[in-house]
Formats: structure tokens, C-alpha cells, sequence
């Protein structure tokens, strides 16, 4: 792999354990170029969403360096750093009891933004997510679909146009056709802000149906991190390993039911 | 049902001022409790090394009985003290726990996942808290707050007995004299207070939980609620300002009736008077007299010299009387003139078993002792010239160990034949009333019992009034006075003001 220069997002040589318990990473490093989406694929347990927390500063590495643009975490404070990064939840976390609106417009409130102008950027991202703020904008959140909430989820962790976006499982809960429909979507309104993304999924068909660039974690370690056509071609054992347990399974995931339109994608 | 409604009606005013003080204790005792209880439920549910002996600790102030912690509270400086301020401390105690307990139980089931939401949003800890664990705890934190203030309506009756009003006023009187009719006129309102505290709470509680309310409608929650406090508090506040002379009263009858006429000569004199009558036993109205949270009461030489300073009563009526004298004029206090009548202890038994027996005296009492079940009031039975000296003098055997029982039940608890014999009040209205017959203490076992006022020293010495008018009432109460007076109130129905006031005027 060749250093990119200008990384939004850099491990080096980065290792994590919990105290008392065996690493969770060991030596990861890997570079997320601006407007790149890496998706980290591995098993349960491999160590995807600890990547995730040590990007936001939940956790701090015990050896390596995280960079998020240019600056290592442990220089960053924490709270204006997390503003700067979107994140959206497997369970979404919507807060229920807020609107819609007032989920949306959070975190301008907290950058303390006028009110017309969180009013207007709400309006503009429901819209972007597909749901128009005059019939959404006032419900709550348990009046919505599961698919409704997701939408909401990516409209929220966007609203102060974040340069970085961290997905955990984003569509995990959702039903295979709503899955694909949104994937689609999510798509589109990335290419149109050009946000740079790291997405954590259980699921081979997702990563290759949206990523950029894939990355394996096996046992704590980064077995690959390049282009999916790369990552498919890899003769690398722990890859390969890891694809061919994938592929066999039936609908080309890891774990638990997925989208049928990636059928067509095995090998 | 009838009676009930007229006493009401007559007393609508009075009623009025109960349900007001009432309020007062329960809305004070309520929002400091949850003030108080709010940040140490958090504090609780953040730090479990902190919250577990903070519960702990709540958990045993619920668990002392509410007039036992009133005991505990009196003899304090600041919080203690004859009045709704013991009563307020007691009440918050107890409203603290489920407060606490709420908040913790609300805090600790927040989902996992909006609250790492939160914390991925790069919201602070403050903005946590605030923007969504405290919204998200409010129903439960209110559920707490109702069953406190629940409770507290139903506890702040019991702090009449020590002079903080409310309902409980008319539950203790009813109770001292035995009136079924005044003891629901306090709690029938009480009760129906509770419902709809109860019922108003669950209101606001299911609105919450619902999702609908908005910052507007909580604001104008809160406004409501000050504007409340402060019109339940501004009366008591202005009230206290004019008061000049406070006179006590213990909680029976008899004690109700002199407090009556000791503030009516005071008034006729033409000072302001705070009454706080019905403050409950000797203990409660000694340690209010000498903190000066009342100026003066009526007090027994007797009962001064052996329950006060626990000293042996000397036989001779004026050698006790000086000897309280002295001993009051240690602490501060004076006892002014005797009143006119004793109020020794009665050994009472029924009529018809007294003419049956051929009962006269205590002494006959031991032919028919090994059959009959004696029943005393508490404080006889524990008071060195009350039960153990009196077996012991008369050389007296009963069937089965005395019952204890309040003061106000014991008469009808003979009448009715659930205990044999009984040692009353020999000015009790009852006696007559009830067809019961008194037996002579021909031993002279009982000390006297004369009725005296006793004074702060430095009130007396401050208003001139009351040195006149106990002049004016010094040997002018006699016997017949004092159970004429006790059959109005006990038997007649009549109210002790109006008692009080007629022999004022006959005077």
C-alpha cells in the first residue's frame, strides 16, 4: 500500500485491549483518502467497531497513532472532534422523545446555529434522505418504519456536513428490499457531498455494493485494505479464508439474512 | 353523614386554614425533597459506591415511624422545635426516598444506544444529562414525586400532634374526645386530598410518557406550581408577624378547653394570640415551653414534679406546688397560681359492677382484682406514682397484665367491657356520661394534681398581659368548673372556643 497523501483517516502500527482482556487490534495501519468509503468486513469479535470508536476518540490506542485529518487523536479534544464526525448506529439511537426535526437539528443546536438556518438545513436533508420535512419533520420517532428511522439516522449524523462519516452496521435491521433501496440512495448522497466514510458490516455484499475500498480483519489483524477488485483477487490465505467461508454461505454474509439482489456477485 | 356536613358548614373557615396548612406541609416538603432528591439520584446512579449507602441510608429514614422521628426532631436546634418545621423536616425525609429511588431506576433503563448516540454527537456530559437522560427519566422521576407526595398527605396528618396544623388537627381532637364525627371531618378531606394529588400526578405522568409535552406547557407547569406555594405560604407568613403570645395545649379535652380560655383572657387583655393546642404529651408541650416555641401552657404539679424532673411528689398539695416552682424557676420558667382544681388520677370501674361488688375504695379492688383485666393509658403505666406503685400500695393482683391504650379510647374501653378497670382523669366528663363510679384512694397514694399555667419567664416579664390575666383566672376554676366544661365539649359536642368563652363571660 503506498501513503496517500492529505489522509482524512490514518492508523499506524495501531494495537488496542481492553484492560485485562487479550488485544482486540494489533498493528493495524491503513489510510481512508478524502471521499473514499472503506468498508471493514471480519467476523464477530474481529475488532471492526473498536476501529470505529478509536476514529471519534471513545477509545485511545495503547501503541500507534490514529490520525483523523492530519491530527493524532490524543491531541484532539474530544467533543469538537466528534462534531466534526457523523455516526450512525446499527439501532439508529434516535432520541424518542424529540421530533424528527429536533433529532435532525441536533447537533447544529449544540454548534449553537441560528434557528432559521438548522430549520433550513433540516428541510434540505429530509428531503436529500427521501422523507419531505412537511410530513415527517414534526412526528416521532416511533411513528416511523424501521427503513424511516435509518433514513433519519444518516440525515442526523450529516446535518453539520461532516468531512468524515462512520457507519456501524448501518443497515443491518432492515428488510432485504429496503436494504437495497437505501444502499442506493446512500449512494447517491455521498457522491453529492463527497463525505469520506468508514463502514463497519457484517455483510461481503454490502461492502462490495458500496465501498471504495475494503478492508479484512481477522483475529484483530488487517489482513487486506485495498479496491475490492483487489481484495476478490487476493491470494493472500486469511482472505482467502475469510471470502470463501463468506461466499458459501447462502446469501454471501457472514451472519444473519441479507439482500438477495447481490446474489449475482459470487464468484 | 348529616353531622358530618354540619360540621363542615360551621366550620368552613377552619376547615379552610387545615386544608391550606395541610397543603403547605405537602407541597413544601414535596419540592425540597425532590430538589434534594433529583441531583442525589443522579449522583446515586453515576457512582454506585456513593448510591448504595445513600439508598441505604433513605431506606432507614423510611422505615422510623413518623412520630417517632417527630420525638427524635423536637429537642434539635434549627430543624426541631414545636410546629410545621419539624414537621417539614420529617415529611421532606420521607419523601426523599422514592424520589431518589426513581431517578436511579429512570437513569439506569435508558437505552444503550441513544445514549451512545449522544456521545458519538459529541454532545458533553452536561448536554447528556440535560438534552436527553434527564427527559428521557422524567415519567419515571415523576412517578417517584407522586408516590411522595402521596405519602406526605398521608403522614402530614400525624404532624398535628406536634403543632404543625392540617387535617390532622381535627383527627387528634376528634380522637381526644372522642368524636367520631370531627376525626372524619379531618380525614375524609385528607383522603380526598390524596386522590387528587394522586390522581393529578398520574396525569401529568401519563402526559409525559406519551412524548406530547413541550418546554411551554412544563413552564407553565412550574409558574402553577410557585404561584401555589406562595399563596399557601403568604397567609402563614403575614399571619406570623402579628403574633405576640403563643399558648400550648396537651392533646386531651381538658387541655384543650384551658389553652381555649388561657388565649381568650390573653385576647381580652388585648394581645395577638398564636394558638398551638393539641401539641400531644407532658414531653412534647415541656420541650416547647422551654424553647420558647410556646409562651405558656397548663400544667399538673404532679405531673410537673414527677414526669418533668423526675422527682418524688410530695403529698402535701402547696409543698408540691413549691417544689415545681422551684425547679421551674431553674429552667426559665414560672408556674403561676393554681387554677382551682386538682385533676388527680380517677381509679374508675363501671357502675353497675361497683354497686354489684359493693366497690368503693381502691382497697375493695383486691376481692375482685384476680378476675378483672386493668387497661392504662401509657404514660401511667410507665411513671413511677402511676400502675407499678399503685399494685404495689394496694397490694392489688389482676387476672392478666394491664393493656395499654391511648387516653382517648380508654372510657369507652371499660363502657364497653374490654377491660374492667381504668385510671382516668377525675375532671372526665365521662364518668357521669358513661354511668361510671370512681373509688376513693384511701390511701392517698395519688399525688395532687393541681392545674397550674406555666410561663416563659422572659414572656412574662415582656408582656405585662399575661401577668394580668393569670390574675384573673388564679383559683377561679373549680372542679365542677373544669368537668361542667369537659361534659360540654366531651358529651354536649360543643366547640372548646365556645366552651371557653361562656365561662369567660360568667366570670
Amino acid at each position: 500500500m503506498t501513503a496517500v497523501p492529505h489522509a482524512i483517516v490514518r492508523f499506524d502500527r495501531v494495537s488496542f485491549a481492553y484492560p485485562g482482556r487479550p488485544p482486540v487490534l494489533q498493528d493495524v495501519t491503513f489510510e481512508v483518502p478524502p471521499g473514499e468509503v472503506l468498508a471493514l468486513v471480519g467476523r464477530s469479535g474481529a475488532g471492526k467497531s473498536t476501529i470505529l470508536k478509536l476514529v471519534n476518540r471513545l477509545l485511545l490506542p495503547q501503541s500507534g497513532r490514529v490520525e483523523v485529518e492530519g491530527r493524532d487523536t490524543h491531541d484532539w479534544p474530544g467533543i469538537p472532534l466528534r462534531r466534526r464526525i457523523g455516526y450512525v448506529l446499527q439501532d439508529v439511537g434516535l432520541f424518542p422523545h424529540m421530533t424528527v426535526g429536533e433529532n435532525v437539528g441536533l447537533v447544529p443546536r449544540l454548534e449553537r446555529w441560528e434557528a432559521h438556518r438548522t430549520r433550513e438545513r433540516v428541510r434540505t436533508l429530509l428531503d436529500l434522505v427521501g422523507l419531505p420535512a412537511d410530513s415527517y419533520a414534526s412526528r416521532r420517532p416511533h411513528e416511523l418504519s424501521g427503513g424511516q428511522r435509518q433514513r433519519v439516522g444518516v440525515a442526523r449524523a450529516l446535518a453539520v456536513d461532516p468531512p468524515i462519516l462512520l457507519m456501524d452496521e448501518p443497515f443491518g435491521a432492515l428488510d432485504p428490499v429496503t436494504r437495497v433501496e437505501i444502499r442506493r440512495e446512500f449512494t447517491r448522497i455521498r457522491r453529492e457531498l463527497g463525505t469520506t466514510v468508514v463502514l463497519v458490516t457484517h455483510d461481503l455484499a454490502e461492502a462490495f455494493a458500496l465501498a471504495t475500498r475494503i478492508g479484512v480483519l481477522e483475529a484483530g489483524e488487517l489482513a487486506i485494505c485495498d479496491t475490492p477488485a483487489a481484495v476478490a483477487s487476493s491470494q493472500d490465505p486469511r482472505v482467502r479464508r475469510f471470502l470463501e467461508t463468506v461466499w458459501a454461505l447462502p446469501n454471501g454474509r457472514a451472519a444473519a439474512p441479507s439482500g438477495a439482489a447481490e446474489e449475482s456477485r459470487r464468484p | 353523614m348529616t353531622a358530618l356536613l354540619q360540621f363542615w358548614h360551621s366550620h368552613a373557615g377552619e376547615l379552610m386554614q387545615l386544608v391550606r396548612q395541610h397543603l403547605v406541609l405537602v407541597v413544601f416538603s414535596t419540592s425540597v425533597a425532590t430538589a434534594l432528591g433529583l441531583p442525589a439520584g443522579i449522583l446515586a446512579a453515576r457512582r454506585p459506591a456513593i448510591g448504595r449507602p445513600l439508598l441505604a441510608l433513605a431506606n432507614v429514614a423510611q422505615t422510623i415511624p413518623s412520630l417517632a422521628l417527630f420525638g427524635f426532631l423536637l429537642p434539635l436546634p434549627f430543624i426541631g422545635g414545636v410546629g410545621p418545621r419539624t414537621a417539614l423536616v420529617t415529611l421532606t425525609l420521607y419523601a426523599l426516598l422514592p424520589v431518589v429511588r426513581t431517578t436511579v431506576a429512570g437513569l439506569r433503563s435508558l437505552d444503550r444506544a441513544v445514549l451512545e448516540a449522544g456521545v458519538a454527537m459529541g454532545m458533553t456530559p452536561r448536554q447528556l444529562l440535560l438534552m436527553v437522560e434527564l427527559p428521557l427519566a422524567l415519567p419515571s422521576i415523576v412517578a417517584g414525586v407522586r408516590v411522595a407526595a402521596v405519602v406526605g398527605v398521608g403522614t402530614a396528618t400525624i404532624a398535628a400532634a406536634i403543632g404543625a396544623g392540617g387535617l390532622g388537627e381535627y383527627i387528634f381532637r376528634g380522637l381526644s374526645m372522642v368524636d367520631t364525627t370531627m376525626i372524619l371531618a379531618g380525614a375524609v378531606p385528607a383522603a380526598v386530598l390524596a386522590l387528587i394529588v394522586d390522581g393529578g400526578l398520574a396525569g401529568l405522568e401519563r402526559l409525559l410518557r406519551s412524548g406530547r409535552p413541550r418546554a411551554g406547557v412544563m413552564a407553565g407547569l412550574g409558574a402553577t406550581a410557585l404561584v401555589l406555594a406562595v399563596a399557601l405560604i403568604w397567609p402563614a407568613v403575614a399571619q406570623g408577624r402579628r403574633t405576640v403570645v403563643t399558648v400550648g395545649s396537651k392533646n386531651f379535652t381538658e387541655q384543650i378547653i384551658l389553652g381555649e380560655v388561657l388565649a381568650q383572657a390573653l385576647e381580652r387583655e388585648g394581645v395577638a394570640v398564636n394558638r398551638k393546642l393539641n401539641l400531644g404529651g407532658t414531653f412534647i408541650c415541656d420541650r416547647a415551653v422551654r424553647s420558647g416555641d410556646i409562651d405558656l401552657y397548663v400544667e399538673y404539679t404532679g405531673t410537673a414534679v414527677t414526669a418533668v424532673f423526675h422527682e418524688t411528689v410530695p403529698h402535701d398539695p402547696v409543698e408540691a406546688l413549691h417544689l415545681a416552682r422551684q425547679r421551674y424557676a431553674a429552667a426559665g420558667l414560672t408556674a403561676g397560681e393554681r387554677l382551682g382544681f386538682d385533676n388527680t388520677f380517677a381509679i374508675l370501674v363501671r357502675g353497675a359492677d361497683a354497686r354489684a361488688h359493693n366497690l368503693h375504695s381502691i382497697e375493695d379492688l383486691r376481692r375482685v382484682a384476680a378476675g378483672w383485666t386493668p387497661g392504662f393509658g401509657y404514660e401511667f403505666l410507665q411513671r413511677a406514682d402511676g400502675y407499678p406503685g399503685l399494685v404495689k400500695t394496694y397490694g392489688l393482683t389482676f387476672a392478666s397484665p394491664p393493656r395499654a391504650m391511648d387516653l382517648s379510647l380508654i372510657y369507652k374501653a371499660l363502657a364497653s367491657q374490654q377491660v374492667d378497670v381504668i385510671a382516668g382523669d377525675a375532671t372526665s366528663a365521662l364518668i357521669d356520661a358513661l354511668d361510671l363510679a370512681r373509688l376513693d384512694d384511701t390511701l392517698r397514694y395519688f399525688p395532687p394534681y393541681d392545674a397550674v399555667p406555666v410561663v416563659r419567664t422572659a414572656a412574662l416579664l415582656q408582656h405585662d398581659e399575661i401577668g394580668r390575666a393569670l390574675k384573673r383566672l388564679a383559683g377561679r376554676i373549680s372542679e365542677r368548673d373544669m368537668r361542667a366544661m369537659n361534659r360540654a365539649v366531651d358529651v354536649d359536642r360543643k366547640d372548646p372556643k365556645v366552651v371557653a368563652s361562656e365561662f369567660l363571660k360568667t366570670r
